[in-house]
């Protein structure tokens, strides 16, 4: 089912991703025509992106049910529901790719969801803020407050974003025993969204990456 | 109590007529066409009568099949040949509209055990030459989805690119999906449920009490008498009127208002507005509909239980569909609530199929998917110029 065919609406569906550094990064590792699930799909930028670019035959979850109605008015397959609570009603492998993009660190449980993406998903593509970042680092360090950056522009006590974890620590999260990811590639961006060297090691990503995306998938059969 | 009585005899007779000879087209089915129903028997000769809106395309992949709710019948977007009003659903279907007749091609039917040309209770029984009266089977839902497949039939439409349909009509749609997925493309059930809710058959109890305790009722023989239980029809839709709408809605339009009055009777005449307006919902009511085609209906919808029908699991209703869903609700619909489609949506998820969900906020209630509401005709329109692409149907040809 490769519909969503070049809606001549959806020209601004570029300039959207554009704004959002990973959500090209990402559609970038999608594979043409499969079967992709976005939890946290907010506006359908991403699930649109793909539509056109790849053929995907895509899904979405957003929480905002204003936000979920203009998908659906789009013409997008998006249904309103809350990561933390509907993905055990989505079967073993039943997409290609799950896609949490910039959403975990929302979530009352990130190692839960994080399970079931590798259980839903042949693949699973996570995206998050990376809380090392230098600046982020700098703020704490010199001004004693919580950071306040132009990608994370919201003061804590307003936050949706709950579990804030490095670039580092979600490396960590993907070893732990319960959940025992293959991490197939990992690519760190900058502020202007754009890919950090593949051959930095992992402090300098941590350091110097603004975000992350990650393409794992669970390694027993 | 000075409204509860008859109205105009001509509606009740134009009524009475359109039960066994519609003015719509009627597809009938002889003793060799028997149509078997879940109560375990078969009926033969039936009927179902119909509309049909646009034209059907070369290759017979535009056909919408639009399902009606409980008191709702096939005149859907033409004037209604016993009331003179307009269609039920104009909003939605007609050139240019969410449904658009100059694309698709309509069908709407009255649904088995209706009242306007349908096999109902109403209709000769063709062993007597009388009414059917409750000799009539019990019908499901089901069997109403049966009877359609067969009228799809006759049209030599194998795939039906859209069912759509509220309340019980969004009950037909989910039966549709469940018993043909391969003969629909895209559905969307609107301000429905898989199952109807213990609360609801409580409502249509009071319905049929209502009907039956009539003494014009006369065991559901009224028709060879002449007569009919209009008062107790009338009770049971003033009560089910109550559940279609909300609170907030009441209160809008009626709040504790007075009728063509400065001060209550302290009497029991309809002081109240809301009392008046009932009073009228229940007269208007017993001209255009049978008695017993009520009692058929609600009873259809109280045994409405699609995951009891596949082991206790709704998801087994639609293992491996490739049917495209948009489920629908509206916050203040409290009949059917979102929780109700909402367990649609996780067993679809379960499935793997393809799904959207839209909740309207609107506080007009269950009965808001007739209105205008412009947010439930935009998600429309998107859902369906989505699944046309996907179903490669072009763009404003046929």
């Amino acid at each position: 089912m490769t519909d969503l065919a070049l809606d001549p609406v959806s020209a601004t569906v570029a300039a959207r991703a554009a704004a959002r550094g990973d959500l090209r990064a990402i559609a970038d590792l999608v594979a043409p025509g499969s079967r992709v699930l976005d939890i946290g799909c907010g506006d359908g930028a991403l699930l649109e992106l793909l539509a056109r670019e790849k053929r995907v035959d895509g899904r979405g979850i957003e929480l905002s049910q204003a936000g979920v109605n203009e998908c659906v008015g789009r013409g997008l397959s998006v249904i309103q529901g809350d990561a933390d609570s509907d993905l055990v009603y989505y079967p073993d492998d039943a997409f290609d790719t799950v896609i949490l993009s910039q959403t975990l660190q929302a979530t009352q449980r990130p190692k839960e969801v994080l399970k079931h993406l590798l259980r839903i998903g042949k693949h699973a593509i996570v995206s998050l803020p990376n809380f090392g970042h230098w600046p982020m680092r700098l703020q704490i360090l010199f001004r004693g407050r919580m950071p306040v950056t132009d990608n994370l522009p919201v003061a804590w006590y307003e936050t949706p974003n709950i579990h804030f974890c490095t670039i580092r620590d979600f490396v960590e999260l993907t070893k732990e025993p319960d959940v025992d990811a293959v991490m197939e590639k990992a690519i760190a961006l900058n502020g202007a969204g754009q890919k950090i060297s593949i051959n930095a090691p992992w402090w300098f990503w941590n350091l110097f990456g603004e975000q992350a995306v990650f393409v794992l998938r669970r390694r027993k059969a | 109590m000075t409204e509860l009585r008859p109205t105009e005899d001509t509606v009740s007779l134009a009524r009475r007529r359109e039960a066994d000879d519609p003015s719509s087209p009627v597809a009938r089915f002889g003793t060799d066409r028997a149509l078997m129903l879940d109560a375990g028997v078969a009926i033969a000769p039936w009927q179902i009568a119909y509309q049909t809106y646009g034209a059907l395309n070369a290759d017979k992949s535009n056909a919408v099949l639009v399902c009606h709710a409980l008191t709702g019948d096939q005149h859907v977007g033409n004037t209604h040949p016993v009331t003179g009003k307009p269609g039920w659903w104009t909003s939605m279907i007609g050139p240019g509209k969410p449904i658009d007749t100059d694309r698709y091609f309509v069908i709407c039917a009255n649904v088995l055990g209706g009242c306007l040309g349908t096999t109902g209770p109403a209709s000769t029984n063709p062993a007597t030459g009388k009414p059917y009266g409750l000799d009539l089977p019990v019908i499901t839902i089901r069997d109403m989805v049966r009877a359609q497949a067969a009228l799809v039939d006759s049209f030599g439409i194998g795939e039906l690119f859209l069912v759509i349909g509220g309340s019980m009509g969004g009950m037909q749609v989910l039966q549709w999906a469940a018993s043909y997925p391969e003969r629909v493309f895209a559905c969307l059930p609107i301000a429905t449920g898989p199952r109807h809710s213990s609360q609801n058959i409580a409502f249509h109890e009071v319905g049929r009490q209502a009907v039956m305790a009539d003494p014009d009722w006369r065991g559901g023989r009224y028709l060879d008498f002449d007569v009919s239980p209009r008062k107790g029809l009338a009770v049971a839709r003033m009560a089910a009127h109550i559940t279609y709408l909300s609170e907030a809605v009441l209160h809008r339009k009626f709040g504790r208002r007075l009728q063509d009055r400065d001060k209550p009777t302290f009497g029991f005449d309809s002081d109240f507005q809301i009392e008046s307006y009932l009073r009228h919902q229940g007269m208007t009511f017993v001209d255009r509909f049978d008695a017993n085609s009520y009692l058929y209906m609600t009873r259809a919808m109280d045994y409405f239980d699609l995951a009891a029908d596949h082991g206790g699991v709704l998801a087994n209703a639609f293992k491996g569909t490739k049917t495209r869903f948009c489920v629908m609700s509206f916050t203040s619909d409290w009949l059917f609530p979102t929780t109700e489609s909402r367990s649609v949506v996780h067993a679809l998820n379960a499935g793997g199929a393809s799904v959207s969900f839209a909740e309207i906020v609107t506080d007009r209630g269950h009965d808001a998917f007739l209105l205008d509401e412009p947010e439930m005709f935009k998600i429309v329109n998107g859902f369906i110029a989505s699944a046309a692409r996907a179903r490669g149907l072009k763009e404003g040809a046929r």
